[in-house]
């Protein structure tokens, strides 16, 4: 056990040292930061106060949109056609429809436009909507609590009943809304786009890819390294202290942690180019928080955005931090099986990519094997663009099960809510699966590295797996 | 007698062949033992079992009376034929890891590290990179890793292959320090000169089969085919007419006014027997028995074996 601490150390500190590792590590968040400062900075600068009419037929959101230098919202009255047609006529920038609801509390809306609306804008109304929504429903939830007490009591005052005290986990989660807001593109004849998951998207996408990406980075380092060893011989030495597979799992749990150091630094460094930047332009990027959740690490120690949107109730500050809170709960899920998705599709082709290493005597002989490995990765970035459209069908079901491509596809699919049953299945057999692997790899491993100057076939690599040890 | 090593009954096999055969080996205390053979005879296969780097097959090892396991590994040190560092890593931080590998504690391992680079002087190759040293100064820091955790037991493939004459004599010199400090060593070789230098016992393995064991004085003499070399003069004319016609003259010829003959003796014949017949016709110069070398007895025991496989082949289709 030691030893293989031994490995994992020197892994990990030859390659921390490393001059390209600490170049990505600045040039990384630097490209990241840009990533969502530059669009933000652009429409920042180049746009005009967004004229937005408002059609509310529930009544319940009145004066709820707060003006400010980026959006203007006015109330409207008439019906829905005249509404569009008015719209138009005066070059607003986008008319929001929010319907009579069918159910009790109203829990979509539509915005109609000319030019695809803007995310943030999106962002804001989904926003304000939701609180307000959820803020009606606690008041009800509370007054349903207090009246369990206290069957008289009438509405909420200041009394000495404590409202958080009567606000259980329960409460909250019943009160939790998902605002559908659907994105109506004018002009274009009836062409509709149903862009509220635009966010999830963002960030599904963006995980999926942070996955592929890593996973080929760290998972070709480990070929590199085995490769390294057997072609200086070192491995002969080495294997004489410690066992093959020791040696193998050093060198595949060292890797990891680079990779993770690296992600870790980029989500630190990241978050303070921004902060940095929020100080030196404060008052544009003030307002367009809801960006920053593209960047789920980011948005952790964050996000605290759910708190500034409606300060307006007394007592509501308090109450909105809580419900923020578990709002970002469904962060903390994205983050953790990030991780999780992160070290396990990684520690499966880590292994395998062990195996190729110890069975090539240089890395161009490499391309025979890479190619099955590398195939499965590669789909599920092709699946991912399917699966985003349709994240509870089938395809993406079976995807997100299949252990080579889960970790992309369940990313991808993670923003958008999975049963939990799916997540934890999808774990256990991707668990189960680079367990199985990497006992194989170790196999291969443990005899290729011994071989030298031989052309090894995948029927040779088969009967490997046989040898006694 | 008890042994420091022995390997019983190894067997080993591969999908497609056979390493080793059923092979012993037994390896006294403080003893330089050969482990001979051509090519492919399985000599790697039996090293790395001793290094537990593979496991046999069938049979069993014993180390120092245990029976060998794991732990064991850190009294043993191991040079590979194939020579390797990692080449980006630095000769210090290298050698270090190595050491700890091996189980020596951090300060422990710089101690010893410090003495050794005292001793080859290369303090200052500290903090160069491995790459940035030459073949035969690589060599010499992996001789030092080989030995740094004062092992038992060392094992040396090849050991004096890509150093010159000066750096092979004084690893010679080192290796019969190591023994005299009570080191076991087994070293393989095809430097027949080495072994006949070095080696108290030796085992030959061919085609994955051990086809002589024994102590390098007592192989030498079984091999002895009773034949002499002499040296005289003051005689002209063959030797063969004052010998009987049942010894065997090999060889005879004059150089530089001496002459020179080669005698094969029938078996039982002392070269008393001979001498009695020649000195009163010559002045003899030297008169010496030939001990096969090494060399010859490897050729001749490999080639023996061979052609019985191939005989018993032919016997069997």
């Amino acid at each position: 056990m030691n030893k293989i601490l031994l490995v994992i150390k020197r892994e990990y500190l030859s390659r921390v040292q490393k001059k390209s590792f600490i170049v990505m590590t600045i040039l990384g968040p630097i490209l990241m930061a840009a990533l969502f400062i530059v669009p933000v900075y652009l429409s920042q600068i180049s746009d005009e106060t967004k004229k937005i009419d408002i059609l509310d037929e529930t009544g319940w959101f009145i004066d709820k949109f707060e003006n400010s230098d980026r959006f203007h919202f006015d109330y409207v009255t008439e019906d829905l056609e005249t509404a569009k047609t008015n719209m138009s006529a005066k070059k607003g920038y986008a008319l929001l429809y929010i319907p009579r609801p069918t159910a009790s509390v109203p829990s979509s809306a539509v915005i109609y436009s000319e030019k695809q609306a803007s995310i943030d804008l999106k962002g804001y109304i989904r926003n304000v909507m939701a609180k307000e929504v959820e803020s009606q429903k606690l008041g009800a939830e509370i007054l349903k609590e207090i009246r369990k007490v206290n069957p008289e009591y009438k509405s909420i005052g200041n009394d000495s009943l404590s409202k958080e005290a009567l606000i259980s986990e329960e409460i909250l989660k019943n009160i939790k809304t998902n605002i559908t807001l659907t994105a109506i593109q004018m002009g274009e004849e009836g062409k509709e786009e149903e862009s509220f998951t635009e966010v999830s998207m963002g960030v599904g996408m963006f995980a999926g890819i942070l996955i592929y990406f890593f996973i080929f980075l760290f998972g070709a380092q480990v070929m590199r390294g085995v490769i390294e060893e057997k072609t200086s011989r070192i491995v002969e030495v080495i294997v004489s202290s410690v066992k093959p597979f020791q040696l193998m799992m050093g060198k595949i749990v060292g890797i990891a942690l680079v990779g993770l150091t690296q992600f870790m630094l980029w989500v630190v460094l990241t978050l303070a180019i921004v902060t940095v930047f929020k100080t030196v332009v404060p008052d544009k990027l003030n307002q367009t928080d809801n960006t920053e959740v593209f960047n789920p690490g980011t948005r952790i120690p964050a996000g605290d955005n759910t708190a500034t949107v409606a300060p307006e109730k007394e007592d509501s500050g308090k109450m909105n931090a809580i419900l923020g809170g578990f709002q970002k709960l469904n962060f903390l899920e994205i983050a953790l099986s990030f991780i999780f998705y992160f070290l396990g599709g990684y520690l499966l082709y880590g292994a395998m990519f062990a195996a190729i290493g110890a069975a090539v005597d240089n890395e161009t002989d490499t391309q025979q094997f890479m190619m099955p490995v590398t195939i499965p990765l590669i789909l599920s970035i092709v699946m991912a663009q399917f699966v985003i459209n349709n994240p509870e069908g089938p395809i993406a079901f079976w995807f997100s099960m299949i252990p080579f491509t889960s970790p992309i596809i369940m990313m991808v699919r993670l923003p958008f809510g999975v049963a939990p049953w799916e997540l934890a299945l999808s774990m256990a057999i991707l668990t189960v699966t680079f367990i199985g692997a990497v006992w194989l790899a170790g196999r291969v491993y443990r005899t290729g590295i011994l071989m030298y100057g031989k052309k090894v076939s995948w029927g040779e690599m088969w009967k490997w797996l046989f040898y006694k040890g | 007698m008890s042994y420091y090593f022995s390997a019983k009954n190894i067997t080993k096999r591969y999908a497609n062949h056979t390493a080793l055969t059923s092979v012993s080996i037994d390896v006294p205390k403080q003893c330089i033992f050969g482990l001979l053979g051509p090519n492919g005879a399985g000599k790697t296969s039996l090293i790395r079992i001793i290094n537990q780097i593979t496991g046999p097959d069938e049979g069993e090892l014993f180390f120092d009376n245990e029976k060998l396991a794991p732990h064991h590994v850190e009294h043993i040190g191991y040079l590979p034929e194939e020579r390797g560092l990692y080449k980006k890593m630095k000769v210090g931080e290298q050698a270090l890891y190595l050491a700890q590998l091996k189980g020596v504690s951090k300060a422990d391992a710089m101690k010893k590290l410090r003495y050794w680079f005292e001793k080859f002087e290369i303090q200052n190759w500290w903090n160069k990179k491995v790459e940035e040293l030459s073949k035969g100064m690589q060599q010499k820091i992996q001789f030092i890793v080989t030995i740094i955790h004062e092992p038992s037991l060392l094992i040396f493939d090849e050991p004096f292959s890509g150093f010159d004459p000066i750096n092979v004599n004084i690893l010679k010199e080192e290796i019969l320090k190591l023994r005299e400090n009570g080191a076991t060593i087994i070293f393989s070789t095809h430097n027949m000169g080495s072994v006949e230098e070095l080696c108290d016992n030796i085992a030959l393995i061919n085609n994955s089969h051990k086809i002589l064991e024994g102590k390098v004085r007592d192989i030498r003499n079984t091999y002895k085919t009773n034949t002499f070399s002499l040296e005289y003069n003051d005689f002209t004319g063959s030797l063969s007419s004052m010998i009987p016609a049942e010894y065997e003259l090999i060889d005879e010829q004059t150089e530089d006014g001496i002459n020179k003959a080669t005698i094969r003796l029938p078996k039982g014949t002392s070269q008393n027997q001979l001498l009695t017949l020649i000195i009163p016709h010559v002045t003899l110069h030297s008169f010496n028995e030939i001990i096969p070398s090494m060399n010859d007895i490897f050729i001749e025991t490999v080639n023996a074996a061979a052609t019985n496989s191939v005989t018993s082949q032919n016997n069997r289709s």
